[in-house]
């Protein structure tokens, strides 16, 4: 029986001796190495390009070194009322957002992950994702801006929207991901939907939901500061005021506020994740 | 409990056509009477998981009917198909505890079907499922253990906390898939013989499937064999001859296996 195995081929004969190498992704060596040379020589056509003017550069510099020598001496005090006021507005928009965002994007994040939801929920969701997700948050928020006027409303409502592309979609593929035997089990006891979600989807998706999550408000409060370029309010608005009067003490201090709290955020939530791992 | 005589669980012509055109199961015919412990044998890919599988409807069979008692598990509508499945319960190859949850939810999470939406979410269960649960953790030897998480156990005591949830769901019938698969020797006879003796103390009716032929031997009354989806085997232990192993799972040297039984209940009498 075990004899018929191994014995009697010249196949491995002629194997002795040979040298061995892991076979090439591409085996067609004229394919492998036509891709490989054809895109060195694109990207230094693209590189060659890309227009510089050393003039112009060289002016810059000055200025780009005013800029840094700002953050020696950031002014925190004579633009200090509006800097406060921009940082509270930024904050309420990236907390109420983040509550919002995160709320909605459960539901549709259970709704767009195959292996949970039926044909026709996942479509929907997955489009509201798709359209969530191709639109950048600027074109949004000028739209927004343009129905709701100036202000931080504009802001807060950009915001949600965009978590939601962001948080459903990721937690959709955590979902997806999940061990099927730990949720088969909760079935297999006779769970209503509502209690299989509970028992046997949400506790193996939970960190890297709260993970998400803290990450999301991080984005949410730096882009915040994007959109007051667009008039959507927040610490941005007062940042481009600083940069139209050419105060780049006081832009420096808004800069170094900004760091400073998505440092301590990304503390937090190292803090939290720990704790629900 | 059951009718006239008749068998608790009845399978009658039950196919199952994978999409892909796999038959996993080709008409299958069989009868598992009250309090009955049962092995299903066979190689890998003969239709073992899914036949179980098809009995709760984890897996949809293509064709057949399924019975438990009067019962036709295989016609009934989502919301009856989940009150069945209460009366089945299932322990899983490698556990399939939910891993971030204590053991004593785990265990808890088999009143699922008895209890509210609200009572789980806020893990506020009846005085009675709790007793239950601590009853049975104490039987099976993981009292201390209530609180701990479940992936902090090692692998016998986890199968243990599976039987739990299993019982806890106060069932007719046990499916058993591979219960042993992960577990060294040792622990797969002691689960082996602690769902046995659960399954007499308690009258239960079991499918046990079980890739381990002299483990089965030791501990079932009837074996029934399954090669590509058909029933090739169903009698007594005693009765699988290397003949009868070669029709289940192909040509090889079966002498082993069975001096191998013969070995073990030597040293189990011993």
């Amino acid at each position: 029986m075990s004899g018929a195995i191994g014995t009697g081929s010249g196949e491995l004969e002629a194997l002795l001796g040979r040298r061995w190498r892991k076979p090439a992704f591409i085996a067609n060596p004229l394919l492998r190495w036509g891709l490989g040379i054809g895109f060195v020589a694109y990207l230094i056509a693209a590189v060659l390009t890309i227009p510089v003017d050393w003039g112009r550069v060289y002016e810059g510099l000055d200025r780009g070194w005013q800029f840094v020598t700002a953050f020696a001496h950031p002014d925190f005090l004579s633009r200090g009322g509006d800097i406060w006021e921009g940082l509270l507005e930024s904050i309420v928009m990236t907390v109420a957002a983040s509550v919002v965002g995160i709320a909605i994007s459960i539901p549709i994040g259970l709704g767009a992950a195959r292996n949970i939801a039926p044909l026709p929920v996942y479509l929907v969701c997955r489009a509201i994702i798709a359209i969530s997700r191709a639109l950048q948050e600027i074109i949004v928020a000028i739209l927004l801006v343009a129905i709701f006027g100036f202000g931080p409303l504009a802001g807060f409502l950009t915001l949600s929207f965009a978590t939601i592309g962001f948080l459903s979609k990721l937690l959709a593929e955590e979902i997806e991901a999940m061990d099927r035997s730990q949720a088969e089990a909760v079935r297999a006891t006779g769970a209503k939907w509502m209690q299989w979600i509970n028992y046997g989807v949400q506790p193996q998706v939970i960190p890297r939901l709260v993970g998400l999550s803290m990450y999301r408000v991080d984005i949410n409060f730096r882009e915040s500061a994007i959109l007051g370029l667009v008039g959507a309010g927040g610490i941005g608005a007062t940042l481009n005021t600083a940069f139209d009067r050419y105060e780049y003490d006081t832009a420096a201090a808004i800069l170094i506020l900004i760091i400073a709290i998505v440092m301590g955020l990304e503390y937090l939530s190292g803090v939290i994740r720990a704790r629900v791992q | 409990m059951t009718g006239q005589g008749q068998a608790m669980l009845r399978l009658k012509n039950l196919v199952k056509t994978y999409k892909t055109g796999d038959q996993a199961l080709k008409a299958v015919n069989l009868e598992v009477p009250d309090g009955q412990v049962l092995a299903l044998i066979g190689p890998s890919g003969a239709g073992k998981s899914t036949m179980i599988r098809c009995i709760n409807r984890l897996v949809e069979p293509t064709g057949g009917e399924v019975w438990l008692d009067d019962l036709e598990v295989s016609k009934l509508g989502a919301g009856a198909l989940r009150r069945a499945r209460r009366q089945m319960g299932m322990i899983f190859q490698e556990y399939a505890l939910v891993e971030r949850l204590s053991v004593m939810e785990n265990v808890l999470s088999g009143r699922l079907g008895y209890v509210g939406f609200w009572r789980s979410l806020t893990r506020r269960y009846p005085q009675a499922d709790v007793d239950e649960a601590f009853r049975l953790l104490d039987r099976v030897g993981l009292l201390h253990m209530a609180d701990k998480r479940a992936d902090e156990l090692s692998g016998g005591q986890r199968q243990r906390v599976g039987i739990c949830r299993a019982l806890i769901q106060n069932p007719k019938l046990l499916l058993v898939d591979e219960p042993t698969a992960s577990l060294d020797p040792k622990t797969s006879r002691q689960i082996m013989r602690l769902i046995c003796e659960l399954c007499a103390e308690r009258g239960l009716a079991a499918i046990i499937n079980i890739h381990d032929v002299a483990l089965a031997q030791m501990f079932v009354n009837r074996v029934v064999g399954l090669r590509f989806g058909e029933i090739v085997f169903d009698g007594p232990p005693g009765g699988l001859t290397p003949d009868k192993l070669t029709e289940i799972y192909g040509e090889e040297d079966w002498e082993a296996t069975i001096q191998k039984v013969e070995d073990e209940d030597m040293e189990a009498a011993q």
